[in-house]
């Protein structure tokens, strides 16, 4: 697998250092190619590509309100393919823009087998507004409306997308940016609706040091904690590095205590989270199994 | 062809005319038959557009955004509720330049639930950069829906219209209906900034004050700039289609005394009460306003006015009555009548001129001496 050379992500951008919202957007776009055209919600994406009358996005960028974006996104690819043409509609949104304020939208599209790609870069609270509590908030993280640790678990946005029987699926990470390649690659291979949730470790979010970005988001899936997956027609299969990495778990304490977020969380959390993880391996494995 | 139809089929006659690329729609009593009508045109195949049903009204103008930025013709159809929903999305369509066209037909705004005429919903869209004109018949209807596309895709527009009919009064009432060949009437659309992959843009992009106040004011100079576009579209389709309108629809003003203004069903209602004046002695006229936005200059001069609002900006006054003081600075006597629905007759509106006291407001049958 050749990753190719072009960027379409160009050059300061206003992202914060170690941003793993853009590294994974750098990762969409080159899979993507030129004739695709990026729909965003409100969220960091929407301030990251610059001010006008200059962007630092090297292709059609629709920026749209918060709930709307795979609305619009429908009708763009409604319109576009009935000019017939092929150009690739793909909605780039937050976990606010998809699991919150954006899932009405999103379940609308899908149910009408919508044929676009749907990213979620998922940085687990909303990143623009300043680190506010999002449904992708894991339990006991701390945000500026959770200041004592979120109560809730993460809401699960992809039992919810699969519900609704898309062709292609998958979980990524930019710590596997191979991974994530070849997954938009293959998610613009299918028609109809496509969908794929990327864990995107946020450092002044999470409080970690920017150099961490990488690090952060592979001990989330030796932990456990993220599971790289795809699911093409119903069917799941583990990606490698999960496949590899769940042989032998490292202890979660080892994902949680690097970041700030998570500072002085309870030990009754820490086991809450840890039998809620073991409880999605063995969902993803048995599902896995039956084939 | 001369037919028989409700304001409803009308506005979905005169769509499937227009041809929209991408229609996406969310049903709403009392708008539904219009997107029930298109869609079975689109799934018998006698109408060759996408109809994307989709799950709310705010997604409904999300869509034809989507759509309408590829550079294809887009519609929707809403009411009340759904209009209200679908507020943010109004005003990124007018803000993203895009010549949506919608037919809003109006009805109260809950609570409490009421599903009748009321001009409340429309004039909360008031202030979006939306171009809205209210027809009076089914005629007028299917005409205005018409006429929408060629004034908002104009080169010198480029903002959505709304076209509005009042619930019930017209979109569920049967008029005889004329309806045209529309020939090369509706050119076809050319949108200067649509999508090109190959010639990439960032739309609504993050901006700084000053391009923003710039952008405002691009709005303000095509409303502006619409007034001669709506003019000539209205000329163009009375010299094809032999119908004639105006900003306003004047009747037996030149001669009045005093003039009675209204929109929609009731601004019709006003003729027939002009002529039971007349019979009186009293030197009536009516001046039904047509066009909202761009809101018209109104050549009063010398008359006294009497404003029927459906409507009220609660802690100020009807919304028509303000103005038209406004634009004529000076006086008129504003009543306030048929919010939700209310029966408001010929007679009634005859009553009002009657005993009208200029400067007073009164709403009919609730407060004041009307
Ligand atoms: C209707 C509406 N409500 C609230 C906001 C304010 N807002 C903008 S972005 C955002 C959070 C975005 O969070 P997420 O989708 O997770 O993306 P991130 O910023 O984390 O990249 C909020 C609350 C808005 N723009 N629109
Ligand atoms: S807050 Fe997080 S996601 Fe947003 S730009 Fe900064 S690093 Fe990226
Ligand atoms: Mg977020």
């Amino acid at each position: 697998m050749k990753i190719p050379e072009e960027e379409y992500l160009l050059k300061c951008t206003a992202a914060c250092a170690g941003c793993s919202d853009s590294l994974t957007l750098r990762y969409v776009l080159k899979a993507a190619g030129p004739d695709t055209v990026l729909v965003v919600p409100a969220c960091c994406t929407s301030v990251i590509q610059g001010a006008y009358p200059y962007t630092a996005f090297n292709l059609p960028v629709v920026n749209i309100a918060f709930a709307a974006a795979a609305a619009c996104a429908s009708g763009m690819s409604e319109a576009l393919r009935a000019l017939g043409r092929k150009t690739h509609v793909i909605v780039y949104a937050g976990d606010g823009g998809t699991l919150d304020i954006g899932i009405q939208s999103l379940s609308g599209a899908f149910e009408r087998g919508t044929d676009f790609l749907y990213i979620c870069y998922d940085n687990e609270a909303y990143g623009n507004t300043g680190m506010q509590r999002s449904g992708g908030t894991p339990l006991g993280a701390r945000t500026t409306t959770t200041p004592m640790g979120k109560r809730h678990q993460k809401k699960d946005i992809d039992a919810i997308v699969a519900a609704h029987d898309p062709p292609f699926m998958a979980t990524a990470c930019p710590a596997y940016p191979r991974d994530l390649f070849q997954k938009v690659r293959n998610a613009l291979t299918f028609r109809g609706p496509s969908f794929i949730h990327v864990l995107a470790p946020c450092p002044p979010g999470w409080r970690f040091p920017p150099e961490k970005s990488v690090e952060m988001g592979k001990l989330a899936v030796k932990t456990g904690m993220w599971v790289l997956y795809e699911r093409r027609h119903g069917k799941l299969s583990l990606s490698a590095p999960s496949k590899t990495a769940l042989k032998n778990p490292a202890p979660l304490e080892e994902y949680l205590s690097p970041q700030g977020r998570f500072e002085g969380m309870d030990g009754a959390d820490i086991e809450a989270l840890k039998r809620h993880i073991s409880e999605n391996l063995l969902k993803l494995a048995s599902e896995e199994a039956k084939g | 062809m001369k037919t028989i139809a409700t304001g409803n089929k009308a506005v979905a006659e005169a769509v499937q005319q227009a041809r929209p690329a991408v229609i996406a729609a969310y049903p709403i009593t009392p708008q539904t038959a219009i997107i029930e009508q298109i869609a079975k045109a689109v799934s018998s195949g006698t109408l060759n557009s996408r109809f994307i049903s989709v799950e709310s009204e705010h997604s409904a103008m999300a869509a034809c955004i989507g759509a309408s930025l590829t550079g294809v013709r887009t519609f929707t159809a809403t009411s009340s509720q759904g209009l209200l929903y679908m507020h943010e999305m109004t005003n990124w369509a007018a803000g993203s330049r895009l010549p949506i066209v919608m037919a809003n037909v109006n009805r109260a705004v809950a609570p409490g639930w009421n599903i009748w005429a009321d001009h409340t919903d429309a004039l909360q869209e008031r202030d979006t950069g939306w171009l809205q004109v209210y027809a009076g018949s089914v005629q007028e209807a299917y005409d205005a829906v018409l006429m929408a596309f060629p004034i908002a895709e104009h080169e010198d527009v480029l903002l959505p219209v709304m076209v509005n009919l009042d619930g019930f009064a017209l979109s569920h009432i049967f008029q005889p209906l004329e309806t045209v060949e529309v020939g090369d009437f509706i050119a076809p659309l050319h949108l200067p900034h649509a999508i090109d992959t190959r010639d990439p843009a960032g739309y609504g992009v993050l901006t700084g004050p000053e391009s923003y106040f710039k952008f405002r004011w691009d709005i303000e100079r095509s409303m502006r700039d619409s007034v001669n576009v709506i003019q000539s579209v209205q000329e163009d389709f009375s010299r094809r289609f032999g119908r004639s309108y105006g900003f306003t629809e004047d009747y037996l003003c030149s001669d009045a005394e005093v003039v009675v203004m209204a929109m929609g069903t009731l601004g019709k209602e006003a003729e027939i009460a002009v002529d039971l004046l007349r019979v009186e002695g009293i030197k009536a006229g009516s001046m039904r306003l047509r066009w909202l936005r761009p809101f018209p200059e109104l050549n009063l001069a010398g008359r006294e006015v009497v404003v029927i609002d459906r409507s009220y900006s609660f802690g100020f006054g009807g919304v028509l009555a303000t103005s038209v003081r406004s634009r004529i600075k000076r006086e008129v006597y504003s009543v306030i009548a048929g919010l939700g629905g209310q029966e408001v007759s010929y007679e009634d509106i005859a009553g009002f001129v009657r005993r009208r006291c200029i400067g007073r407001e009164d709403w009919f049958g609730v407060n004041g001496h009307v």
